[in-house]
Formats: C-alpha cells, sequence, structure tokens
C-alpha cells in the first residue's frame, strides 16, 4: 500500500477537500480547504479529481516519509521545501522516491501550504468528506508524528503540465466584498471596512475567522442596543461585534451567529483571507 | 418576507416569525425532494430567517423569486416524524425552577411533558436542536453564569425552548433531567435525531 508517514506534523497539518455540504441544518458546517484554491491547483498538478483530499500545512515544519513511490505537488504560501535534502520548488509536479523524506521550511509569504498527493489522501471520509472541522470536531484528527496516511489508486489522467504559472504574492492584500443583510445596522459601515487605512490580521485568526484591527464600524443609534437573533452564516460573513472590530469568518465558522453582518467576501477571495499572516494589512473594496 | 443576498453562494431570507420560518423550511425542503432546487445544498433555519446556500455562486434574483413562488403551508400541517423522548427528571435546577415559577417540582415536569414540541433550528453544536412548544408557565431565564459543563443528554429549558444536549458542553440553559437516547452518532446516515421539523414528546421514566 502506498502511504505517507508523518515524521513531524509541525505547526498545525490538517487532512482537507472541499468540504462537507448538506449537514448546517445539523450543526455542522462545510469545513475543507482554508484556501480551497491553492488545493484545487496542488489537485490539478497530480491530475487528481478536485474533489481528493490534501493537507493543509500551517506555516510549516511538515515532514513527511513516502511509504512506495509517490507523485506530490505543493500549492499555496511560499517558502522552502526538501525531497530527500534536495530544494523542490511550488507550484510543481515533485516525484518522491520510496522512503523519500518531504520536508517542508516555514512559509516565507503567506500562511497555509497544500500538499496534493497522486491518488488523494485516503482516510475514511466522514459524512462524505475527509475535512477536519476544527469547530464541529467532525473528521480526522490533526496529523501526528506516526500517523500512517493512505494514499488512494492514482487517477487514469496524467500530468498535463511540470509547473503552474501563479501570479506573484501581492505586497498588498486587498480583498473584494459584497454589502452583507445588516449593512444598514452602520453608520457608514460599508465607508468604514474599505476606507484606504484598511486593517490588520490579529493573532487571535483561525480556521473559524480572521480578527481585524483597524476603523470601528460603529452602529446606528437606532441599532445601538438591538439584539439580532442568531443567523445561518457563510465562509466571508464580515460580523461586527459590539467592539465594532470586524471578525470574517473562514473555512470552520460556526453554523449560526448572533451579530450583525455587514459584508461578505467574495468566494474568488476567501483563499487570500486565509493566508493573512497576523500583523498583515488588508483593504477591502466594494464589489458587485 | 425579504430575500437578501448574502455573498456569492447563499441568500438569507428574513421572516416575521418562527413559524413563518418552519412553513419556507419545510417548504423548501419539500421542494428540493421533487427536484429543480439544485441551486440549494444547505438550508440553515434560525429564528426569524432562512439561509440557503448553494454549492457555488448563486442567481440571487432567480433564487429570490423561486422562494418567492413557494407555496406556504401552515406550520400546523408540517408532518415531521414524530419521536418520544424518555426523560428521567432528577436535574439539578428542577427546584429553581419550581421555585422561579410557583409550581411544584411535579407540575413542573407534568407541564415540561404535556406538550408536542417541534425541532425549529440547530446550530450551536453537532445535534443540538432548539424545541420550540415550551409551556409559557416554564419560560425562565438562562443562568446568570454558565455551567463550565453540562453532561451529555441533559434536558434543558431557557426561554421559549427547550433541548437536549447531544455532548458535553459549556453552557446556561436550566437543566431539568437526563435523557438517555442517542442524539448525534456519525455512524447514523443522518447522524442528528433531532432536524428542524421533527416533532418530540418528552415523556417521564421512573427515577
Amino acid at each position: 500500500m502506498t502511504a505517507l508517514e508523518v515524521l513531524a506534523p509541525g505547526v498545525l497539518a490538517l487532512v482537507e477537500d472541499l468540504g462537507r455540504p448538506g449537514y448546517a441544518h445539523m450543526g455542522v458546517g462545510r469545513s475543507g480547504a482554508a484556501d480551497p484554491g491553492a488545493l484545487r491547483l496542488a489537485n490539478r498538478l497530480v491530475a487528481n479529481p478536485a474533489s481528493h483530499a490534501g493537507i493543509e500545512v500551517l506555516l510549516g515544519g511538515l515532514r513527511l516519509r513516502a511509504l512506495g513511490p509517490v507523485t506530490v505537488a505543493l500549492a499555496g504560501a511560499r517558502g522552502t521545501a526538501l525531497v530527500d535534502g534536495r530544494p523542490v520548488g511550488r507550484d510543481a509536479v515533485l516525484e518522491v522516491p520510496d522512503g523519500g523524506e518531504l520536508v517542508l521550511g516555514t512559509a516565507t509569504r503567506g500562511l497555509r501550504t497544500y500538499l496534493a498527493v497522486r491518488g488523494g489522501i485516503d482516510v475514511p471520509p466522514v459524512l462524505g468528506s475527509r475535512s477536519t472541522d476544527r469547530l464541529a470536531g467532525v473528521g480526522p484528527a490533526p496529523l501526528a508524528a506516526g500517523d500512517v496516511l493512505p494514499v488512494g489508486a492514482p487517477p487514469t489522467d496524467l500530468p498535463a503540465i511540470d509547473l503552474a504559472p501563479v501570479p506573484t504574492w501581492p505586497d498588498e492584500v486587498v480583498v473584494p466584498v459584497r454589502p452583507g443583510p445588516h449593512a444598514d445596522w452602520f453608520v457608514d459601515g460599508l465607508a468604514t471596512l474599505t476606507s484606504r487605512a484598511g486593517y490588520r490580521a490579529t493573532p487571535a485568526s483561525d480556521r473559524v475567522a480572521v480578527r481585524l484591527d483597524g476603523p470601528v464600524v460603529a452602529r446606528t443609534p437606532r441599532a445601538a442596543g438591538a439584539e439580532l437573533k442568531p443567523v445561518g452564516l457563510v465562509p466571508g460573513a464580515v460580523q461586527i461585534p459590539p467592539d465594532g472590530r470586524p471578525v470574517v469568518f473562514g473555512a470552520d465558522h460556526p453554523v449560526t451567529g448572533g451579530y450583525p453582518v455587514l459584508a461578505v467576501v467574495r468566494s474568488s477571495a476567501l483563499g487570500a483571507m486565509a493566508q493573512l499572516r497576523p500583523g498583515e494589512a488588508v483593504r477591502f473594496v466594494l464589489a458587485g | 418576507m425579504r430575500v437578501l443576498p448574502f455573498g456569492d453562494d447563499a441568500v438569507l431570507v428574513e421572516l416575521d416569525d418562527l413559524a413563518q420560518v418552519r412553513a419556507l423550511d419545510d417548504a423548501v425542503r419539500a421542494a428540493r425532494s421533487r427536484g429543480g432546487w439544485d441551486a440549494v445544498v444547505d438550508q440553515v433555519p434560525a429564528a426569524r430567517t432562512l439561509l440557503l446556500r448553494g454549492s457555488g455562486p448563486v442567481e440571487h434574483a432567480a433564487l429570490a423569486a423561486a422562494v418567492h413562488g413557494l407555496e406556504l403551508g401552515s406550520a400546523h400541517h408540517a408532518v415531521g416524524p414524530e419521536l418520544e423522548l424518555p426523560v428521567t427528571y432528577d436535574g439539578p435546577d428542577l427546584a429553581d425552577v419550581a421555585q422561579a415559577t410557583g409550581r411544584s417540582v411535579e407540575e413542573v415536569v407534568r407541564r415540561h411533558t404535556a406538550r408536542l414540541y417541534t425541532v425549529a433550528f440547530g446550530g450551536f453544536m453537532p445535534g443540538f436542536a432548539y424545541l420550540v412548544g415550551l409551556d409559557p408557565v416554564l419560560q425562565v431565564p438562562r443562568l446568570a453564569s454558565p455551567r463550565e459543563r453540562v453532561p451529555a443528554g441533559s434536558v434543558a429549558i431557557a426561554d421559549e425552548f427547550s433541548a437536549v444536549y447531544p455532548a458535553a458542553t459549556p453552557g446556561g440553559w436550566r437543566l431539568l433531567g437526563r435523557c438517555a437516547t442517542t442524539l448525534w452518532d456519525l455512524e447514523r446516515e443522518q447522524p442528528a435525531l433531532l432536524v428542524p421539523g421533527t416533532r418530540v414528546r418528552f415523556v417521564a421514566t421512573p427515577r
């Protein structure tokens, strides 16, 4: 059996696919890769179906040994990686021989690297998905040293390219948003959110939400003391808690939330939100 | 009824009350089971809203029109499954609830078991269901400071709701008793026993 043995998980390494739709009414959200575009790219490079599970690596430090020869690809955050001590590139098809060792260095840009392996990580699915949902506690446990991850049968398609061209990492992260359902709870809320001053991600950010520091969004006098009954949430919902500092929900968001939603991040920009490092700046722009 | 865009993938339907939410939630589920509603893969009822989410971008205007075009049945005609949950009424807050409502413990139990409840929505944790239909006499506020750990199976009330905790968690509801029925089981095809629309009767078992 082809497999990947975890020698060291690094900061946090999770099995993720494109998520678990259809269970929100039971209190289980979609979860899935925090930067789905990066997982899709890694899967495409090794000619996997988009739905195959890969590994989401926070920051770095993951060390794997191939049990049997494997074809892998890395996408998402930027940083060094080694196969048997030899530096290898991102967004490229990599061959790791039987017994070979893959080491991910600490990311230099972005936060989350995605590793796809030809055939996919073939742990048993839970409710139709192999994703780890950190909030609901559903799906595989975070990777630990000694874990052996089975690799599925290779797909019939063969990798079509050796290297994917990707844009250079942006110096300024600009995230388009749509107005949310409760934008009228705030005084110039969308103008504040999209001000040139921008926001910074705080260290209290994770797969559940990115918490921001920056211009405070104030409620209208009419909404000042109002309580919102809980409403269903989506990833990218920009919720404004009583302190006025925006919280942008991520892949493992709660199914419902109790604070008004000022705006919603365009789905194409969810990956950029998930790649924000603590302290890094982000500017929102109104679109759509 | 107002249908608002909620990001690229969803709409949020705002309604006047929980009865309307129940009626629309049932109507959408029925429409999806008949087919032609492939745009919706998740529906999340809450107290005054129903979130309808696709697997990718949705056409907001078309989805809004489809929602407006639904025939809403009365909530009384909803035909969710009906379950009986056996409860041992020996909860730590039973005496406090009796005192707060000016009733005897026996009457609190009698009133809690007398009603037919409906699952209105979930969302707090996997398998947790907010049940409506509580006797107004039993409406008491949450605890001033939540417990650090509420045991799994605790049968509880707060405000207009009753619930059973599927797993141990911190919680601020008033605990009336215990229920041994498994509410959340990942081995089942439908892991949650109580889903929106399910109707529930609590039955007292000897202590």
